[in-house]
């Protein structure tokens, strides 16, 4: 449905993409994953035809995003990174206006949007700049939607919403590949990467890795430890001087340490308590997405 | 044409919603109008003067007397020494000073030069020449009056034809209507694009089947009707508050002003393709047209006396012509067959502004 061959993209000295390909399936839902200034929304506004690509060649349903645009622009529902709505017109007032816009009507597809659009119903006569985060989020989905496109374009659609509206959206995004939408979204979060089908871990304007979730977290290469402790600048001090240490990064309240096979749990514990280190909690754990990323980061 | 209706509904919304827009839309041209009617006027009634009365005699007094009837000046004080009148000047108490000469009554009698000196603060040339003009009236007036004796001299008796009262009103409304147009079509059509851009939804708009120029007709036509507005609520102040006349044809007024109403939009569109944020839009329209527009369209100085660079520069501002346009129905009466050539030259140059608009617009984000 969507495949991206070998695109690159410089703005002036910087080079923004370099090379990037991967290609989604017809009904999946493919995870763009990265932190800030990877290159996602390049990518994004060159697959919506709104950048071209310095070199390469990127398709949607077999339409080229630089030749064929005019046909892309009908088939691509696109949000951007911020929400673009009309803040000064009303919920209802939005959604008409892009449905119009698309040709089409609110009535024509209410079906695609139901589900969503019942949580904003209440607010309907409410100005979109008064909308919370996450409704401003729903609203900007629904518009997305309403013209009933073959591919949906989601750029960091997570960001800036609060956990409980991340996790209705991911449901939502899951109810939505039942209809048979294809669905490329970029996000940030490496907890978002998991309830994708497929991901691509993009770094630098460079994909380092592309596979599903499961995959991508068993390719973990090195024996992990969580160890809880009071401090964690202090711990990773410490776990500096170890040996058969490979990395340890902070992750949260815990530090992820990752070692060699040979080490065993108790020489982790007494290094941390030669080094007057209390250890709360010391155990192994399996790798997630976010553990494989700053593997690959290294 | 739905989607059109569509478009054009939104962007009312958008006006009506906003307070500051609302304000700049109406209120401006309703308060520029009044100032440049009522306060910014170039002439001068009841100017303070002071007058050195060296003579003292039956013809000085006369004299005064012309001076402070006249209407145009106020004597505050009289002087009894030459050292006197620099003081007041610097004071800035008096923009005026008249001296007569001792002799003055003999010398008019006895058929001799009778002298009077006026002394005026340059500093402010443009009301020191006005009063001195005024001045030499009066004492032109007072010589053929009494001096009887002086042989004839040429009089000149100039007529204002159109405006006989020589009012600067009659200049300033359709100056004020001009910029006021200008300004706002310019000004609200680049502002409103800008946001679209500064906001984001530009970049849904474009990922739309949305055509180009749908987005275009569809943001300038809002804006051309409250124009509309706006230009018939100055004309209506003209006529009704400040007396202008109205001598010729309603209807080719107001095509008139509705072509330039149109190139004014087309220029805001030209404005909002280069400029990414409303600020640069509102800052490029303010300083690169207000201005110009302002010292060059034969606004506020005449053209006529401009280096001629200069000049040239004025003939491609479609403002300095829909100037003479309007003084032209308004004041004059003319038919269309008499300003066919300024009418042609804004028809030519909004032509070619719309043509680069067009080709400026881009349909993607770069």
């Amino acid at each position: 449905m969507i495949k991206v061959e070998n695109i690159t993209k410089n703005y002036g000295d910087v080079k923004a993409l370099k090379g990037v390909s991967f290609e989604v399936k017809k009904g999946q839902l493919y995870g763009l994953i990265g932190p800030d200034g990877s290159g996602k929304t390049s990518l994004f506004r060159i697959l919506t035809s709104l950048l071209m690509p310095s070199s390469g060649k990127a398709t949607l349903s077999d339409y080229d995003t630089v030749k064929d645009y005019k046909k892309i622009r009908k088939i691509v529902g696109y949000m951007p990174e911020r929400f673009s709505l009309y803040m000064d017109l009303t919920v209802e007032e939005n959604l008409n206006f892009f449905a119009t816009v698309f040709n089409t009507t609110v009535e024509e597809n209410y079906h695609l949007i139901e589900y969503i659009y019942k949580m904003l119903e209440p607010f309907k006569h409410r100005r979109a700049g008064a909308l919370s985060g996450g409704m401003k989020q729903k609203l900007a989905l629904s518009c997305a939607l309403i013209h009933k496109p073959e591919v949906l374009l989601l750029d960091e659609p997570t960001t800036g919403v609060d956990p409980v509206s991340r996790k209705e959206f991911w449901e939502m995004l899951k109810m939505l590949q039942e209809t048979g939408l294809t669905t490329l979204v970029s996000t940030p979060f490496m907890d978002d990467a998991e309830l994708c089908d497929e991901v691509a871990l993009i770094q630098d304007g460079n994909i380092l890795k592309i596979d599903t979730p499961a995959n991508i977290a068993a390719s973990y290469p090195h024996k992990l430890w969580k160890v809880v402790t009071e401090n964690n600048y202090n711990t990773l001090k410490a776990l500096d001087k170890l040996d058969g240490k490979i990395s340890a990064f902070s992750f949260g309240h815990s530090v992820h340490l990752a070692t060699e096979d040979r080490v065993p749990e108790d020489s982790i514990k007494k290094h941390l308590v030669d080094n007057n280190i209390k250890i709360e909690n010391i155990e192994p754990i399996k790798a997630s997405i976010e553990d494989v990323f700053m593997e690959l980061m290294r | 044409m739905k989607t059109f209706r569509a478009f054009v509904r939104k962007e009312f919304k958008h006006i009506f919603r906003d307070k500051r827009t609302l304000i700049i839309l109406f209120g401006m041209p309703i308060t520029q109008i009044i100032l440049f009617g009522f306060a910014i006027t170039t002439e001068i009634n009841n100017a303070d003067i002071t007058v050195l009365d060296l003579a003292k005699d039956n013809y000085s007094q006369k004299f005064k007397d012309k001076i402070s009837s006249s209407g145009y000046f106020h004597i505050i004080k009289e002087l009894d020494s030459y050292n006197e009148i620099e003081p007041t000047f610097r004071k800035g108490k008096t923009k005026l000073a008249v001296i007569i000469n001792q002799n003055f009554g003999k010398d008019l009698i006895n058929n001799k030069d009778a002298k009077i000196q006026v002394i005026t603060d340059a500093s402010d040339p443009n009301t020191a020449n006005i009063l001195a003009g005024y001045l030499s009236a009066i004492i032109q007036d007072f010589a053929l009056n009494n001096g009887a004796l002086s042989p004839p001299t040429m009089v000149v008796k100039s007529q204002m034809l159109y405006n006989p009262e020589n009012k600067s009103v009659f200049m300033f409304v359709p100056g004020v209507m001009t910029i006021i147009l200008m300004l706002v079509s310019a000004m609200m059509t680049s502002i409103t694009i800008a946001r679209e851009k500064e906001l984001g939804t530009m970049e849904i708009l474009l990922v739309s089947p949305l055509k180009p120029a749908v987005i275009i007709i569809g943001k300038v036509l809002p804006y051309l009707v409250l124009s509309l507005i706006n230009a018939i609520t100055i004309l209506m102040l003209g006529l009704f508050v400040f007396g202008i006349p109205m001598n010729g044809s309603y209807p080719l007024l107001f095509g008139e002003v509705i072509l330039f109403i149109l190139s004014s939009l087309i220029l805001g569109l030209l404005i909002s393709t280069i400029s990414n944020s409303q600020q640069t839009a509102m800052l490029i329209s303010m300083m690169g047209l207000m201005l110009p527009t302002i010292l060059l369209s034969g606004f506020i100085f005449p053209i006529s006396s401009m280096p001629v660079i200069l000049q040239y520069v004025s003939d491609i501002i479609p403002a300095k012509w829909f100037i003479i346009i309007v003084k032209s129905i308004m004041l004059k009466g003319m038919g269309l067959d008499t300003i066919m050539m300024e009418t042609g030259i804004i028809v030519f140059t909004t032509l070619i502004l719309a043509v680069l608009a067009i080709k400026k617009f881009k349909i993607r984000l770069e």
